[in-house]
């Protein structure tokens, strides 16, 4: 320990430090200390240590922070910062993260890919979130956006013969590369004007600017532009359809809460933090997108029959309601996003794992019609999927009931009543499609009698999302605390 | 007193180059001219972060840069791996033949 | 101090204007001494003095952009070797903890790439299935 690197640095530093040494670690144990392929178990758990130990070092953060009763815990000068926020958002990535390795060992035996190295992207893409939900640095914020998305670049094309693994990871790179451009032009500009890269010095120095300086007005643009892209928020979706659908299945799964909770956290802290000030101009931009998101995401979502796409139209508009608590901007919207993003985290994570259980020899499993008679076949995973789809559709009593209220009662209380109105008209359309899959699973017979085969780590993955839609759904009371303790002030 | 080259001249430079990146990504059709096109855009950044560090007699904006041009050369090698493996599949490097995918 | 643009920049003007003329006296001068000979092998691309030997259009083998890649990855780590250095007395044991910390993460990967055969330039490719 020395000055450029304390104690305190470190506290905050050790669940990054666990995630990419045990990510680093099963790179090489991959062919260095367990190179038979039956051998593979072990990697995964040394995945589940590496989240372990990661979870570790936050559960201690998060009793510090919490016995001496302090707002937030800054290290690196500045850099980096451990607060309510922070901690929300990496208890969600650590649970998003050991949900879809529990789900990915039976898909890669199917599939025949790579072990090591998809349990080692995991844990970096995973590093990444944690800069992006605890960074306070531009830098920093960067390096972490980059990390979490160069891995999940290799992962949606893991499939390498695939050629619509290929085709997604291409469309993803180019698009997301596009998008990172746009966001690094942003900051660039952030950091002419006020001459730092902390956010709170940013902040400072453009509260202190005129808001309608032409500068300050293209950094926003391009800063709004790149975020709307890493959230897939319309007008910069165009990349979510088909890298969702061309993806492995459990990396979309992943892609679909990892990378969407970790992108709104990032945009929760620039907007809420340095950007703030600038309400008036960035607002619109807002209002605009988040309309966009819910028209596209759900009218394009009502013709697909691919559930992937489905589901990747139904994120897209789920985007939309997490950038309307936003746009509320009280407190109870942005704990409406926080609690949104949870509830959508384990709800997205059951319906993938269905898909994802589906999948064997000669069955991909993500048409539409590949789901008809699941009721007959398996009734647990076809009440899973009951379940996790009236959440994503926000019917009570399950969890997507409770991140939908929030998002509508913020907006009423801010005075917004013709966006509550048609949010609420949407959720209308959201129900239309979601149940023509569950009529698919319960009206329709099956085409084959194939049974589903699962292994002990899907049926765990499905008990933990199945427990999470319902539990926050019927005791809300804990997480709407944990989310509210998690406002940036 | 003229010193060097004002800052807002390198400016308006890093907004052409960007400029010209964001041109190119739309409008070239194949895959490698796409990817250079970004390249051009992040080093249009680097350009912006250094006449800004320079123009402040700060550092923070250096360093960015030399973030940038790890994180474009990581994108660099993992991008040409993605695109190795779509010629691979497919022999074509034309951006419309690539639409497997489609609603 | 010079006063305005045109002073600032006359050194850098008359720089250009002194390479333009070396440059187009050597072509001119030898345009107008040298004797012309044409023939074939005279127009054929100049390759170090070999003959040249196929079409320069064909398809290169894969590998030369997988060890252009790696170089690409390894090379660009140097970068932050430099800032390094020039801190290097300040920060006195902290900065060789850090850079140890940071050439065994880079050598993480250099072992990786080394077992999984990347640079092996002789060896066939391998069947995907292979581990």
């Amino acid at each position: 320990m020395s000055q450029y690197y304390t104690a305190t640095d470190h506290f905050v530093l050790v669940p990054a430090i666990m995630l990419a040494l045990f990510g680093c670690a099963i790179l090489l144990f991959d062919f260095w200390v367990f190179p038979e392929p039956k051998q593979r178990k072990w990697l995964l758990a040394f995945l589940a240590l590496g989240e372990a130990f990661a979870g570790y070092g936050l559960w201690q953060q998060h009793t510090y922070i919490a016995g001496q009763g302090i707002a937030e815990l800054t290290a690196f000068q500045g850099s980096l910062v451990v607060d309510g926020f922070s901690l929300f958002f990496n208890w969600m990535f650590i649970a998003a993260a050991s949900i879809v390795a529990l789900m990915s060992y039976r898909y890669l035996e199917v599939e025949g890919e790579h072990h090591g190295e998809y349990y080692s992207l995991i844990l970096l893409a995973q590093c990444g979130m944690y800069f992006l939900a605890s960074g306070a640095d531009l830098i920093t914020l960067f390096v972490g956006l980059e990390l979490m998305a160069l891995c999940f670049y290799i992962m949606v094309g893991f499939l390498r013969s695939d050629k619509r693994s290929n085709e997604a990871a291409m469309k993803y790179l180019l698009l997301g590369g596009f998008s990172s451009g746009f966001l690094a032009y942003g900051f660039s500009l952030l950091y002419g004007l006020s001459g730092s890269t902390k956010l709170s010095e940013i902040g400072v120095a453009i509260a202190r600017r005129d808001p309608a300086d032409p500068v300050l007005l293209l950094a926003m643009v391009t800063t709004t532009v790149g975020l709307l892209f890493k959230i897939s928020a319309v007008p910069f979706h165009m990349w979510a359809p088909d890298a969702y659908e061309g993806a492995p299945t459990t990396v979309t799964a992943y892609l679909s809460v990892g990378s969407k909770a970790a992108s709104i956290a990032f945009l929760l802290r620039i907007f809420l933090g340095p950007l703030a000030s600038a309400r008036a101009a960035w607002e619109p931009l807002l209002v605009f997108a988040a309309i966009a998101s819910l028209t596209v995401g759900n009218l394009a979502a009502i013709s697909q029959h691919n559930i992937k796409r489905l589901l990747a139209y139904s994120s897209i508009s789920h985007a939309g309601y997490m950038l309307l608590g936003l746009v509320a901007g009280n407190e109870t919207g942005i704990k409406g996003v926080a609690v949104y993003v949870l509830v959508y985290t384990f709800t997205n994570l059951g319906v993938f794992l269905v898909i994802v259980a589906l999948r064997r020899e000669g069955l991909v499993g993500d048409n539409i019609d590949d789901l008809a008679g699941l009721m007959h076949k398996s009734p647990g995973y076809a009440l899973l999927m009951l379940i996790c789809l009236l959440s994503l559709a926000g019917i009570p009593p399950t969890a997507g009931f409770i991140g939908k209220y929030y998002i509508f009662l913020s907006l009423i209380q801010a005075g917004r009543y013709v966006l509550a109105a048609a949010a609420a008209l949407y959720v209308a359309v959201a129900i239309y499609y979601y149940f023509r899959i569950v009529r698919s699973m319960f009206m329709s017979d099956a085409e084959d009698a194939g049974a589903m085969e699962t292994t002990f780590g899907v049926r765990v993955a499905a008990a933990l999302t199945g427990l999470g839609t319902l539990g926050i759904g019927i005791f809300p009371e804990p997480f709407l605390r944990f989310a509210g303790q998690s406002l940036i002030r | 007193m003229t010193t060097a080259v004002p800052l807002s001249w390198y400016l308006i430079l890093s907004a052409i180059l960007f400029g010209l990146g964001v041109a190119g990504f739309v409008f070239r059709r194949n895959i490698i001219t796409v990817f250079m096109s970004i390249e051009l855009m992040l080093n249009a950044v680097n350009l912006s972060f250094v006449a800004f560090s320079y123009q402040l007699r700060q550092t923070d904006g250096h360093i960015y840069t030399f973030f940038v041009m790890v994180v474009a050369a990581a994108e660099a090698a993992v991008g040409l791996a993605i695109i190795l493996t779509v010629f691979k599949n497919r022999a074509t490097l034309e951006i419309d033949e690539v639409s497997d995918l489609k609603n | 101090m010079p006063e305005s643009y045109v002073e600032l920049y006359f050194p850098v003007f008359l720089q250009v204007l002194i390479a333009m003329a070396v440059a187009g006296g050597m072509i001119g001068g030898s345009y107008l001494l040298g004797r012309k000979v044409k023939n074939r092998i005279k127009d054929t691309p100049y390759e170090c003095g070999i003959t040249p030997t196929g079409s320069a259009r064909g398809r290169f083998s894969v590998k030369f952009y997988l060890v252009a890649m790696l170089f690409i990855l390894f090379d660009i780590e140097a970068v932050f070797l430099y800032p390094w250095a020039v801190v290097y007395r300040e920060l006195k044991l902290f900065a060789f903890v850090e850079m140890f910390i940071f050439i065994v993460l880079i050598l993480c990967g250099f072992f990786y790439i080394w077992k999984k055969g990347a640079l092996d330039w002789s060896q066939q490719e391998r069947p995907p299935e292979e581990r």
